[in-house]
């Protein structure tokens, strides 16, 4: 009886254990290292039959988040059986193309991927994330951040795809270079160091301006910014503002007073850093003041300017295996400021120690639609699309624009022993990651109703300041006119409501 | 009666096409643009004439006519005088003229966008042709796209570069139908080629370039998507023009009912604006008496 159970169990777990080999083999086909078991595994989803079944999903263009999109969905049809319909959207399409059929209520597409800011006006056609995924290994290590930018009041209605946030890139090279140190303590009588204030930003980067720094005769310059008006210029602005706005002992709002619904836009610390942008100008590249993200992440990537902010893509285009700056990129959080406007006090307040506010700026993110007719199939692909292998595999290439949000994603060896990345980029770089999450004194997108015409109106003041056509003030004074009219026309308590979330996620609650 | 619904019947298609593809989309939007439809309020209430009144006090919307005016009447001179001088140079019998006359036309039949985002590469301050050509010529770098006036001047040269050849072809076309009595009369009275061409050819080519005129006009005033690819508007608002102003509006702040009062007010200036450019131009291009 003994030797029957004995041979019993040995064969269960030779079956098992050759199971799982194999499955492990036929997995790798799909350029995996290995399949993470759980709910969203290659071996869980391929389990599921979808057959005779179509899932349509909307997506941004190639590569960006399109590529992988598709990758997954070719992967979801083979290991599924299912039918995967994938559209491809520019950018500047995407909003209207996902929010026509939502508002008249058509069922175009299961699976949405898309900005998260966008959360305030596609939430209420959101289908909520069932509770199943939330015990998905993947889902419970997903970073607070990102926990909190899919989440709207208390339901998480977008599915964490995607990490993003702005910070510092600069060259480090050029930082650690003893012959640097020397001319620029000569110049200007400070250590040359990595800027903590975007004071000292602006004096980096105007002493490394003009002139050929990196040994290549060539002219190099000092900050790459994204100053396009509509190529996402406002989130720049964002990132410049947040370290005079954003004070870290005053609740309730950022961009509005919640209690009044009165627009900040045009209070000292918003007038400050839009002055500061101006007076950037002079050490842009040629053509800096009209950079769309593009012309900054090749700028900075290329080795053209010492330093940038914005998202990941310039560090990650830097750190490619053919470039020629790969290896000689620091990272460090954004800039802040030793002094911070307190709206309640109506006084600027000092610093000791500059005052940090890291920006979660939004980023990919994806949706299930509450009018799919295939929920079950559309929540088993976003499951599958970022499950742990998946999405290691993901980050692993720049073009993706899929960057780390889970916990996992901050080992520092995953970037040295998979990326080749040296320790000594790959350390900071993940502390300054990961470090935003630490922060009390984030600030998030204004994710309301309407977020696009706030963010176009704000970008068009700031971009009438940058060409000299009004002051600062008188620009950010016509911005807050123009949000005043906005909320009264979208209705203040709907506008209230909605931001009510961003300030909860802004003040810690 | 029975011929006369026998004429219905024929008309019927036409007239089907024209109610969904002209009347419905204007009628629809004259509609809308009575309603507070947006990104938060989606359907057609009714809200009087609140957003026509809105549009009244909207200065960007006027400002971006004004540079509209300038960008179109400026593009449209210059594709006009290019246009002119290719189709008369190929009219005559010249070496290689069929390869030449297929040459003048690529560039209209590239994609718009396309040609932005190559043409938005020509003009990139640091890494573009233009300015490593500038240098080569020992002449210093340009703004291209972050100067006020040079960035309208590199909109006009991607449209001049597009659509001369438009114009080229309309010429040309108008040309090759002159009847030849006229220069043969012209010969004989011993008139130059000058002459010529300011007493026979202009006048005689007069309504052709009218229409032609006003047909590129109609086209350069709807200018879109050069200016998005190109310069978004920039900078500052120094390019924005209408129709990039009702995009932004329209579909990227998603405010639909006051995009649409903007696109009728839009519709009925220019209406007016080229009825009346058509009639100037024929008053001054048109010569009653021209004999030689």
């Amino acid at each position: 009886m003994k030797s029957i159970k004995y041979t019993l169990l040995a064969t269960t777990v030779a079956v098992a254990l050759g199971g799982t080999l194999a499955s492990a083999q036929d997995f790798k086909k799909y350029g995996i290292d290995k399949d993470v078991p759980g709910l969203c595994s290659y071996d869980s989803i391929s389990k599921k039959n979808y057959k005779g079944r179509t899932l349509s999903i909307i997506t941004h263009a190639v590569p960006v988040m399109g590529e992988p999109t598709d990758l997954h969905a070719k992967q979801f049809e083979e290991l599924t059986g299912a039918k995967v319909n994938v559209v491809h959207v520019p950018f500047g399409d995407l909003f209207q193309r996902i929010m026509i059929p939502f508002q008249t209520g058509q069922s175009a597409y299961d699976v949405l991927f898309y900005g998260s800011h966008w959360i305030g006006d596609f939430q209420a056609y959101l289908e909520p994330v069932p509770q199943a995924y939330f015990n998905a290994p993947g889902m419970k290590d997903v970073t607070l951040n990102y926990r909190g930018v899919a989440t709207w009041g208390n339901k998480m209605v977008q599915y964490p795809v995607d990490g993003d946030r702005h910070y510092l890139k600069y060259r480090k090279d050029v930082f650690d270079n003893a012959e640097n140190k020397k001319k620029f303590k000569e110049k200007t009588g400070h250590e040359l160091a990595v800027p903590k204030t975007w004071e000292e930003y602006d004096e980096v980067a105007g002493f490394f301006n003009g002139w050929d720094w990196a040994g290549d005769g060539k002219p190099h310059f000092g900050s790459a910014e994204v100053t396009k008006r509509d190529d996402l210029m406002f989130s720049a602005f964002i990132s410049r503002a947040a370290a005079y706005a954003k004070h870290p002992k005053v609740t309730g709002g950022f961009f509005f007073d919640l209690k009044t619904m009165e627009p900040l836009i045009n209070t000292p610390g918003f007038v400050k850093a839009l002055e500061m942008f101006v007076k950037a100008k002079r050490y842009f590249p040629p053509g800096g003041d009209s950079f769309g993200l593009g012309d900054e992440i090749f700028s900075f990537g290329g080795g053209q300017t010492l330093m940038s902010y914005s998202w990941d893509d310039a560090f990650i285009q830097a750190m490619e295996p053919k470039s020629a700056i790969r290896n000689k990129v620091g990272a460090a959080p954004l800039p802040g400021s030793r002094e911070v406007w307190n709206r309640n006090t109506k006084k600027w307040d000092k610093f000791a120690e500059p005052s940090y506010a890291p920006y979660i700026t939004w980023g990919w993110t994806s949706a299930v639609a509450k009018a799919s007719k295939n929920k079950d199939m559309a929540f088993d692909y976003l499951c599958f699309f970022s499950n742990e292998a998946n999405a290691l595999h993901d980050l692993q290439i720049g073009r993706f624009g899929v960057n780390p949000y889970r916990n996992a994603h901050f080992e520092v060896s995953f970037w040295t022993d998979k990326l080749g990345w040296d320790k000594a980029v790959a350390v900071p770089y993940v502390n300054t990651l990961s470090g935003m999450d630490k922060s009390k004194n984030r600030v998030f997108d204004l994710r309301v109703p309407g977020v696009n015409q706030f963010m176009t109106s704000m970008a068009a003041g700031v971009a009438e300041a940058m060409a000299g056509q009004k002051s600062p003030q008188q620009a950010l004074d016509g911005v807050a006119k123009e949000w005043t009219q906005i909320v009264a026309r979208i209705g203040k308590d709907k506008v209230r409501e909605a931001y009510a979330n961003v300030v909860a996620l802004e003040d810690n609650k | 009666m029975s011929v006369d619904r026998g004429k219905l019947v024929f008309v019927l298609p036409g007239l089907i096409v024209l109610v969904a593809i002209i009347l419905f989309p204007l009628l629809f939007t004259i509609r809308v643009s009575f309603s507070g439809w947006d990104v938060a309020q989606p359907g057609l209430d009714w809200i009087g004439l609140a957003n026509y009144l809105r549009l009244a006090e909207d200065t960007r919307f006027w400002e971006s006519f004004a540079r509209l005016a300038v960008m179109a009447i400026g593009s449209v001179a210059l594709e006009y005088l290019l246009g002119f001088g290719l189709a008369l140079l190929v009219w005559r019998d010249v070496r290689a003229g069929r390869f030449f006359r297929v040459l003048f036309l690529i560039p209209m039949m590239t994609t718009p966008v396309i040609m932005a985002v190559i043409w938005r590469t020509v003009f990139h301050e640091s890494l573009g042709p233009a300015n490593d050509l500038l240098r080569l010529l020992g002449i210093a770098s340009l703004p291209w796209l972050s100067d006020a006036a040079l960035a309208m001047t590199s909109v006009i040269i991607v449209e001049v570069w597009q659509w001369t050849p438009f114009m080229f072809l309309m010429l040309l076309a108008g040309l090759l139908s002159l009847p030849r009595e006229p220069f043969l009369a012209a010969a004989i009275d011993g008139a130059g080629p000058i002459r010529t061409f300011l007493r026979v050819t202009f006048p005689m080519i007069a309504p052709i370039s009218i229409g032609a005129i006003v047909i590129r006009l109609i086209e350069a005033s709807k200018i879109m998507d050069t200016v998005y690819v190109i310069t978004s508007g920039g900078p500052g608002t120094a390019t924005e023009t209408s129709s990039y102003y009702i995009f932004i509006r329209g579909l990227r702040d998603f405010q639909i009912g006051y995009a649409a009062s903007l696109s009728f007010t839009y519709l009925v200036i220019m209406a007016i604006s080229l009825t009346i450019i058509a009639k100037v131009l024929a008053r001054a291009m048109i010569v009653k008496d021209n004999a030689v």
